[in-house]
């Protein structure tokens, strides 16, 4: 579903973001994509996504080539970004729709595909409400909805539950496992915890420096000893709770903010 | 040719999407023209005394063109702040289609303006010649065109907490030196020259003449090229803007 080598980033100014990753995603599998912050993380999800063009390597995108044929790819995968993209104003159901009809559907095929991507993420019925009405979870599933709208066979998740409490971590975390069971979507996600990377993957990725410095099952990575948390700092010489973005209290921390966006991961490796 | 036609499409259902926020929205239309309405009521009679209606609401047009429009941007910001534009980015809309559609819907939104300054203008005792002012409905498209295009790509360029400050003052010496307000002939040398450089001075000059029915003069026909001129390279520059990576 991907695969890429020796895909690099170099930003004007000669700083090298990444430097080569080579990575192969599978059909149907869930995998997670740790490092530490400026580690190229997120330089390496906007390069798969699109929306930055890599200066060296090549990589296939749900069979697509990245390079030559970015629009194929855009037409085959979902994205969710660290933020989200949710407007406070408008309603979200009208977006959404919008969203789906520039994936080429006739606004009766929208309609119905809104509809049914809404009442499997438990969102029927908040259609009309404007986006700064939504509770932090219920956002981040219409950020889920957003992504899955076109039934794209490849989702890409940047930091899905930064921010939201335990219980709409957990909620967001079924709804992935359960559409990767029932549709065989492939899910490639970042995360900045341990345990989400370490319950919701079956297959970890960790960068560092710009380049992929370990891999394997969770399971493998911490051969049967040590916490994932252990095997990153030792990796990383990092521990990764410390890479929290600045302003984000963390799982367990009450929501009551409305869930609005943390800290963009734009700038990162910039 | 089917690029083509995913482009129109494209551009199409954005301009939909747009318009009909800012049509339910309403606030965006009215704020935009308070300022040059205030002009009209409470200017306008005094202004009649020693001028015409016909001179004074084709400055009124500019002002609310620049104060308006110019202003456009905004939305933008606050799209790319929210993470909106990212979103659209990652569909396989052309990213020309998802500037122009705003775009468009920025110029009905002036359109509406500019209709709302005629009629309390003909209300007022304007006598501007009827297919003039229709003809003159169309340069306010094309100058809607250039004017959100560009605020547009302003926009994306200083970010969000410079643009209102930079973008506020920066028209206000693009309307006093079109003529809004007394008509550039009047003008010393220096002020008159510094006016020339500008582009909204030869569209405005050309609306006065559409209002008082000279179609067929030089005046016009200059007014109708710096608007097709403006229009095509300020579209291609916020296109330019826009498809950058990390705009």
């Amino acid at each position: 579903m991907i695969k890429t080598s020796g895909l690099s980033k170099t930003f004007p100014g000669g700083v090298d973001a990444v430097l080569g990753v080579d990575l192969t995603v599978e059909a149907g599998e869930i995998v997670g994509f740790l490092g530490p912050n400026g580690a190229g993380k997120t330089t390496t999800m906007r390069m798969l996504t699109t929306l930055l063009r890599p200066t060296g390597g090549t990589a296939t995108v749900a069979g697509h080539d990245l390079l030559a044929d970015p629009r194929g790819v855009r037409r085959r995968i979902g994205y969710v970004s660290q933020g989200g993209g949710i407007g406070p104003a408008t309603p979200v159901g009208d977006e959404l729709l919008l969203h789906a009809m520039l994936y080429g559907m006739r606004p009766g095929r929208a309609r119905e595909r809104a509809g049914e991507i809404l009442e499997r993420l438990d969102l029927s019925g908040l259609e009309s409400k404007p986006g700064g009405a939504l509770s932090g979870g219920q956002r981040r599933r219409f950020d889920l909805a957003f992504g899955l709208v076109h039934g794209p066979s490849l989702l890409f998740l940047d930091e899905p539950t930064t921010g939201l409490d335990p219980q709409s971590r957990a909620n967001l975390w079924d709804h992935v496992r359960r559409l990767r069971a029932e549709e065989g979507l492939t899910v490639f996600l970042t995360t900045h915890y341990l345990d989400e990377a370490d319950t919701l993957a079956d297959r970890l990725f960790i960068i560092d420096h710009g380049a992929i410095v370990a891999e394997g099952t969770p399971a493998e990575l911490k051969g049967g000893t040590g916490t994932l948390d252990d095997v990153f700092l030792s990796i990383t010489g990092r521990s990764l709770r410390e890479d929290r973005p600045t302003g984000d209290p963390g799982p367990g921390a009450p929501d009551g903010t409305g869930g609005g966006p943390v800290a963009r991961a734009a700038d990162e490796g910039r | 040719m089917s690029e083509v036609k995913d482009i129109l499409r494209d551009t199409w259902i954005v301009f939909l999407h747009n318009t009909r926020i800012v049509l339910q929205q309403r606030v965006g239309i009215v704020f935009g023209v308070v300022q040059p309405m205030l002009y009209l009521v409470l200017f306008g009679p005094l202004f009649a005394t020693i001028g015409t209606w016909e001179t004074l609401v084709p400055g009124l047009l500019i002002q609310v063109a620049l104060l308006s429009t110019g202003l456009a941007g905004f939305g933008i910001v606050f799209d790319a702040r929210s993470g909106v534009l990212e979103r659209l980015r990652v569909t396989p809309a052309h990213r020309v289609s998802l500037l122009l559609g705003r775009v468009l819907s920025s110029s009905v939104t002036l359109l509406i303006q500019s209709v709302m300054l005629i009629a309390v203008g003909y209300a007022f005792g304007m006598r501007a010649w009827l297919p003039g002012v229709l003809a003159t409905l169309v340069l306010m498209t094309l100058l809607g065109v250039s004017l959100a295009a560009l605020s547009n790509a302003i926009a994306l360029n200083i970010g969000p907490e410079m643009f209102a400050p930079v973008m506020s003052t920066g028209v206000v010496p693009l309307i006093l030196l079109s003529g809004a307000f007394l008509p550039m002939s009047m003008a010393p040398g220096w002020l008159d020259a510094l006016s020339r450089a500008t582009p909204f001075r030869y569209v405005l000059e050309a609306v006065r003449d559409l209002f008082r029915g000279e179609y067929a003069t030089g005046t016009v026909v200059a007014g109708v090229a710096v608007a097709l001129v403006m229009s095509a390279l300020c579209v291609t520059v916020g296109t330019r803007v826009f498809n950058r990576e990390n705009a």
